[in-house]
């Protein structure tokens, strides 16, 4: 049997060569950040496409705006970026941006008012997804070229009607803001595109860092910009590695071969609590879960009934348990963090308030309805809770799982009694959640106003309509922080809508780096600010 | 007419024309299979209940912009309209545009197979290069404790969860002992500085003559290779003991030591030369298994290859990058097949 020995013995040699020459435990150098992500809902890096969230970290370190958010002081509200300075006209519907001078893009080239002017006209005339965000304030493709006007080194923008500044600037903040490189982008228009399809994997910006390799579902390489208005950043390569598995991650970081590990799951975060050389941050995001019940439903059209709902959730005991590290309970529709965030939790699983509720509206007996939810983990899990304490009332709750497909078409068409929903806000002003869970011009089944989850749920609001318009164009940012802060109170008590949960994002990182901002609530991540 | 039909005899005898109605045959088995392929892949891909317009336009974009985007992907059309434009286009090699990614297909897999075809390479030679002799072991040692050992070994490898052991061992020989590199390919500052020629980082650091990289890139494939390796030899082991087994209670091997032939002869020369041929064929299939990607080992080590991409294009209904990967899949198996076939003419005298 020599044979069998010696080559099995050959093989084993050969394994183990391989194995024990490597080098000892990695650390990454003292200029490159390394972070783990899930980086696979990258589409585009298009700022004026570009609507994900791993897309939105990239943008946001690659492209200035007119205006953006300090990281350090995320609640502070914006602060002058490309624009120096700006003035309102009189009649509020005219703001006029002064540029500031010296900028550059990657290219070279001078930031001016030229490039901000072609960037808003181009966000509107391209109609891409999150486009919307512009278009509310009366811009359209026949009318850019009187509306977005750049003279000289200023750039004025006119709304269709006056509204709050704090509304138009902190629209401009979010991507579909950031300012191109008008040269360069238009010397790779292709059939008229605006440069759309080149600008899907190249960039031309004058953030704090340029684009080295977009690898999908792989990486995402960044390289800082020496010339970066605000400062040269410390951080001079930034590697954003696509791990799925939080144990890998979690593993990565342990073995100091990332610095940075973004999806961890709470046991995993359990586990490296306390570790040498590593430290947990926790972040809020702006990731709403609620459910919703149909007022085309009898039953649920009941004010009492509504009510009686609210307080059959166990909020704390699903936070407690499987939400544990990755929401918190909060029960408005603005996430914290946004301008008019209100803390107030009115409601809390109350079986005996419930029912009196219940036998008031006359179903002391309870009743048979249905819950829609869409085949994601933690939503069906929420949906079993609410099966469970409804079910103490006598309530039997039957639940339809489905693909995004499936529950969004019947919740568009509002054949749902009640849906299981996650709200992502669309751009950092209050106005983004107000305006779908507060507003409702139109209910009729004609208007089909499938956007706003007030339409979707058929709950007729003309008066709090109003109340969010009014908000809306409110110029004092003081009284129009009050103004949302009783929006969401009476929406609490009257609403058909049950907000439960913020999100909360764990961070797990190297403690050695320091000046992360993933953006909280209102933003996405900023890597220029870190320091190792 | 006798004259011609004798010329007829004698071309259908001929070699040259034997050749080229095999070859058109295969080829004509090739296209059937792959069109049979496609067509199921396709009204699948169809019928099932995601949206690739959701995917492009999200979740809040108005009814104008959902119907743009249904009518550029050409889903207005009839469903078997749709398939013929399909096809036409992969015949002329394209197969249109990854929704996810934004990149052609054609670049996207160029990306990502090289990366399965290496792992799963390593995988098959490990698997092959312990599997076989084990197997043999076993069948000659029938009962010993050698026997014993290797049922055990191959039991494990059939019956836990790639990714529990997978994890158990990033955890032990990456986290706690160091001794092998972590998921990725290679570490993150060796990335992006050889040239990538074939797109499988052994042979292209290899051929640029780096050898650190190739070393690091070696502390890295080892595990989730050697993790498939184990996997194969399981397979690839059982088959092997019982093939030989099946030959060594044969009457020729007892003739053969009646005349006093070497042990080592009558294994290896008769047995094992008898085996051969169904051997091929349990490789090749293990082989081509190994190289749809294994969906769990890529995701836990992070190796961006083919078996993770199939999968997360058809979570978001990106169909043609899930029916690019399926077309490549597909071929690799067909490949295989005539591979395999060609391997038998050349082990099986009868063929010959």
């Amino acid at each position: 049997m020599n044979q069998f020995r010696s080559f099995t013995l050959g093989a084993a040699i050969a394994l183990a060569a391989g194995v024990t020459t490597l080098p000892a435990v990695a650390e990454t150098p003292a200029n490159m950040l390394v972070i783990a992500n899930r980086i696979d809902d990258i589409t585009t890096l298009d700022p004026a496409q570009s609507f994900e969230f791993a897309g939105s970290d990239v943008n946001r370190n690659i492209y200035s705006k007119l205006v953006g958010f300090d990281p350090a002081d995320l609640t502070g509200g914006y602060i002058p970026a490309l624009a120096d300075s700006w003035t309102v006209s009189e009649d509020g519907m005219t703001i006029t941006f002064t540029m500031r001078e010296g900028v550059t893009f990657e290219s070279g080239n001078a930031v001016t008012a030229k490039d901000a002017e072609y960037s808003l006209r181009r966000a509107v005339m391209l109609n891409k997804t999150p486009s919307f965000i512009l278009t509310q304030f009366g811009f359209t493709a026949d009318n850019v070229g009187e509306t977005i006007v750049a003279d000289g080194n200023t750039l004025s923008i006119t709304t269709d009607q006056r509204y709050a500044t704090s509304f138009v600037l902190n629209c401009l903040t979010s991507t579909i803001g950031s300012i191109v490189d008008s040269k360069v982008v238009m010397e790779h228009e292709v059939d008229g595109d605006m440069g759309n399809e080149w600008l899907r994997t190249n960039t031309a910006g004058s953030g704090a860092y340029t684009l080295g390799s977009w690898k999908p579902n792989e990486s995402v390489t960044l390289v800082s910009n020496p010339d970066f208005f605000r400062g040269a950043p410390a951080m001079e390569r930034v590697v954003v590695r696509n791990i799925q598995e939080s144990s890998t991650q979690r593993l990565l970081l342990e073995r100091g071969d990332i610095d940075v590990a973004r999806n961890l799951n709470p046991e995993d975060v359990a586990g490296i609590t306390g570790a040498d050389g590593i430290a947990v941050d926790s972040e809020l995001r702006g990731r709403l879960m609620y459910i919703s019940m149909n007022q085309k439903s009898e039953i649920l059209s009941n004010p009492k009934v509504v009510e009686a709902l609210k307080y059959l959730i166990d909020y704390e005991g699903m936070q407690d348990s499987f939400l544990n590290g990755q929401y918190t309970v909060h029960q408005a529709f603005l996430p914290r963090t946004y301008l008019g965030e209100i803390a107030d939790k009115p409601f809390s699983l109350n079986l005996a308030k419930a029912k009196e509720l219940l036998a008031e509206a006359g179903y002391a007996d309870g009743f048979e309805i249905g819950i829609v939810v869409r085949e994601a983990q933690e939503r069906i899990e929420i949906a079993q809770s609410i099966q469970n304490t409804f079910g103490q009332a006598g309530i039997t709750v039957n639940i339809t799982v489905g693909t995004g497909k499936q529950i969004l078409g019947v919740y568009r068409a509002r054949e749902h009694d009640i849906y299981v929903g996650a709200w992502g806000p669309d751009y950092p002003d209050p106005n983004t959640n107000a305006g779908t869970f507060a507003f409702n011009p139109v209910n009729t089944d004609e208007a089909g106003a499938t956007g706003l989850l007030a339409w979707r749920n058929a709950w007729d609001i003309p008066a709090m309509s109003e109340a969010t318009l009014a908000a809306v164009v409110e110029n004092d940012r003081d009284t129009r922080a009050a103004m949302y802060e009783a929006l969401q109170r009476e929406h609490q008590q009257t609403s058909p809508f049950a907000v439960m949960f913020q999100k909360i994002e764990q961070t797990g990182r190297g403690a050695n780096v320091q000046g992360l901002s993933l953006g909280g609530a209102i933003t996405a991540v900023s890597y220029w600010t870190v320091t190792k | 007419m006798a004259f011609a039909s004798d010329i007829l005899k004698g071309r259908r005898k001929s070699p040259f024309y034997r050749a080229a109605v095999k070859t058109v045959k295969t080829v004509a088995a090739i296209a059937v299979t792959m069109l049979g392929l496609l067509f199921v892949t396709f009204f699948i891909g169809r019928v099932m209940p995601i949206d690739p317009v959701l995917s492009i336009v999200g979740e809040r974009a108005s009814q104008e912009m959902r119907d743009a985007a249904y009518v550029a992907l050409g889903l207005d059309k009839p469903l078997i309209v749709q398939f013929f434009y399909y096809i036409a286009d992969i015949v002329q090699g394209d197969f249109g545009k990854s929704l996810r990614t934004g990149f052609p297909v054609a670049d996207d897999i160029k990306r990502v197979f090289p990366a399965t075809m290496e792992l799963a390479t390593l995988g098959t030679i490990i698997g092959v290069s312990i599997g076989v002799p084990l197997g043999v072991l076993a069948a000659v040692k029938r009962g010993s404790w050698i026997d014993q050992v290797a049922r055990v070994v191959a039991l494990i490898g059939y019956s836990m969860p790639v990714f529990w052991i997978g994890l158990i061992a990033l955890m032990v020989l990456y986290g706690k002992l160091g001794w092998v590199g972590g998921p990725g390919r290679l570490d993150i500052f060796y990335e992006d500085i050889i040239p990538s020629v074939t797109g499988m980082i052994l042979i292209d650091s290899a051929l640029a003559g780096d050898w650190t990289i190739f070393r690091n890139a070696i502390s890295h494939i080892i595990l989730p290779a050697g993790l498939l390796g184990y996997y194969s030899l399981a397979y690839i082991s059982r088959m092997t003991r019982s093939f030989m087994l099946e030959q060594l209670n044969s009457e020729y091997i007892i003739t053969a030591r009646v005349k006093g032939m070497s042990e080592a002869a009558v294994i290896w020369k008769h047995a094992f030369g008898n085996i051969k041929v169904q051997l091929i064929t349990v490789i090749a299939l293990s082989y081509a298994g190994l190289l749809e990607g294994s969906v769990l080992t890529e995701i836990i080590f992070a190796w961006p290859g083919i078996g993770s991409y199939i999968t997360t294009s058809l979570l978001s209904a990106d169909m043609n990058a899930v029916m690019g990967g399926t077309v490549v899949v597909g071929l690799v198996f067909v490949l295989l097949n005539i591979f395999s076939d060609l391997l038998y003419k050349f082990f099986d005298p009868r063929a010959k």
